[in-house]
């Protein structure tokens, strides 16, 4: 089993991966967070990065949005290389980010949030498509509209911003935290439409703390510990796995 | 009636230049959180820009604004892209500190360029008047009011209805994000310091049409912009067009009831009752 679950560096042809993480440090000041990590994200999975809170997990999207530059290491994206360049140009490469705490901008319409995501160039052309997408996988963001963002629920504000982060136009989408704070029915409804989102042929890297339910709707899932990755495989082999039982399930 | 109706409509149309004045600061604060202290100063640079085309040129102060809003603009974006972007990540104190030093540097380059003699925008239709109802009303304060509408709606749809402007608004309630929607932040508060310049080149017009200024003018009027903001609330723009009102109509209803020595004071105790009993402003958020 675990030969399984342990990166298969074998596989790793550079053509095959929209996202390639290779041997990334990433420091807050002198601080280190992450060390020597690598990861691979193939074109249409569905990848989760599962960790406790200080994992690292956060930060590790934001080096691949470009908010932190990596200390060392290579982000490589769609063949390019990407490491260090503005956030605002890799947007508009294919990369969105759903941040943590949802990130909208609370005194402007739910219209307006949608419209300010297809601000990038390939976006702008896309917009009343992409529009009325958004609105198919969330009908009660259609209702709200014209309200402002911070009137929305919980729920509608996490809707709010992975329908802003689909108006970009994303080849990959990162997702922080989605379920944080939310009712389970609320969480279905939001998984429901990432699945949604992933058969339009989204790529999806989504960060969890929730190990069951992430496992469950992952394809693949790594599993990080103070900046680095520990454990990473199929999702169902990781399951199945003894040491994410006792670490994670606590059997 | 009529006594009364005077210093009302003067107040509304002064309200129109204060708040034509505060614009810029108010949307500098509002997008980068600087407490700009060099705005009034920018505004009176503004007042002179109009001055020397008119004397040395011969252009009227209103048209050489096809001259002085581009001029503002690129100068306030260059301010912001080479001076004050650096300053940003250091500390909060830092861009205010250069925004101190701007000040002085306007102040004195106005005072070596045009001496520190009183001067005025008198165009030959600056001191006309029109009588409406029986009250007189001086036409360059009419040209105040009408200017701050033209520009506060001209922004209003440029700030609500185009991506740019939308990109300021959100830059402006959360940085991080409008950097994850593809915003260049960097290139937004340019643009930003940009339009304040060239609100300000519209604001040293009509200013110098109605008053007398000199190269430390700008002082008085930034503390009057403050109590603009203060009383609309930081960042709105209905909100300043309001504090402007507001201001003017304290500065002319109290000198029409208690004299013009109390003028600016009673003005000022509105300024301090709504931060006591609102200290976000009016409209503030």
């Amino acid at each position: 089993m675990a030969n399984a679950v342990h990166e298969n560096k074998k596989n790793t042809d550079l053509k095959s991966f929209l996202l390639k993480v290779s041997n990334l440090d990433v420091y807050y000041s002198s601080l280190q967070v992450i060390w020597n990590l690598s990861l691979e994200v193939k074109a249409g999975e569905m990848v989760a990065l599962i960790g406790s809170n200080g994992s690292g997990k956060s930060t590790l999207l934001d080096a691949i949005a470009g908010l932190i530059s990596p200390a060392t290491g290579t982000i490589e994206f769609n063949g390019r290389d990407i490491t260090g360049l503005d956030p605002y140009k890799i947007v508009s490469q294919g990369i969105t980010q759903v941040p943590e705490g949802r990130g909208l901008f609370p005194d402007m319409s739910v219209l307006d949030n949608l419209i300010i995501g297809s601000y990038n160039h390939n976006a702008r052309r896309n917009r009343e498509s992409n529009l009325h997408t958004v609105f198919e996988h969330f009908p009660v963001l259609q209702e709200r509209k014209n309200q402002m963002a911070k009137t929305l629920s919980g729920g509608e504000q996490q809707m709010l911003s992975i329908g802003r982060g689909l108006m970009a136009n994303p080849k990959l989408m990162l997702l922080d935290e989605m379920s944080l704070g939310l009712a389970p029915k609320v969480i279905d409804t939001l998984y429901k439409a990432l699945r949604r989102i992933k058969d339009r042929g989204i790529t999806i890297l989504f960060v969890e703390q929730n190990v069951r339910r992430t496992l469950e709707e992952a394809d693949r899932a790594y599993i990080m510990e103070v900046g680095h990755i520990v454990l990473s495989g199929k999702a169902a082999d990781l399951r199945r796995e003894e040491q994410v039982k006792k670490a994670y399930f606590g059997l | 009636m009529h006594d009364i109706a005077t210093p009302l409509i003067m107040g509304i149309l002064l309200g129109g230049l204060y708040a034509l004045i505060a614009l810029g600061l108010s949307l500098v604060f509002g997008v980068m959180k600087l407490i700009n202290v060099a705005h009034g100063d920018l505004v009176i640079l503004g007042s002179y820009f109009a001055f020397f085309a008119m004397t040395v040129i011969g252009i009227d102060p209103i048209i050489s604004l096809v001259i002085g809003m581009p001029v503002f603009f690129l100068l306030g974006f260059v301010i912001q892209k080479y001076l004050m972007s650096h300053s940003f990540g250091m500390s909060l104190e830092a861009p205010l500190i250069i925004a101190f030093g701007l000040s002085l540097i306007f102040q004195n380059f106005n005072q070596l360029m045009w001496t520190p003699m009183s001067r005025g925008l008198t165009t030959s239709y600056a001191l006309n008047s029109f009588a409406i109802a029986g009250v007189r009303i001086p036409l360059a304060y009419t040209l105040d009011f009408i200017a701050a509408i033209i520009v506060m709606i001209a922004l209003s749809v440029f700030l609500h209805k185009t991506y740019l402007g939308r990109a300021i608004i959100a830059a402006s309630q959360n940085r991080k994000a409008a950097q994850l929607m593809g915003i260049n932040t960097a290139f937004i508060f340019a643009l930003t310091f940009a339009i304040a310049g060239a609100t300000a080149a519209v604001a040293g017009v009509f200013l110098g049409m109605t008053f007398p200024f000199t190269p430390t003018s700008g002082i008085g009027f930034l503390i009057i912009a403050f109590g603009v903001i203060i009383i609309g609330g930081m960042g709105s723009m209905i909100g300043t067009f309001i504090g402007g009102m507001v201001l003017g109509l304290a500065q002319t209803l109290g000198g029409y009831f208690f004299g013009p020595a109390a003028q600016m004071l009673i003005a000022y105790i509105i300024v301090l009752v709504v931060l006591s009993i609102r200290p976000q402003g009016i409209f503030g958020r």
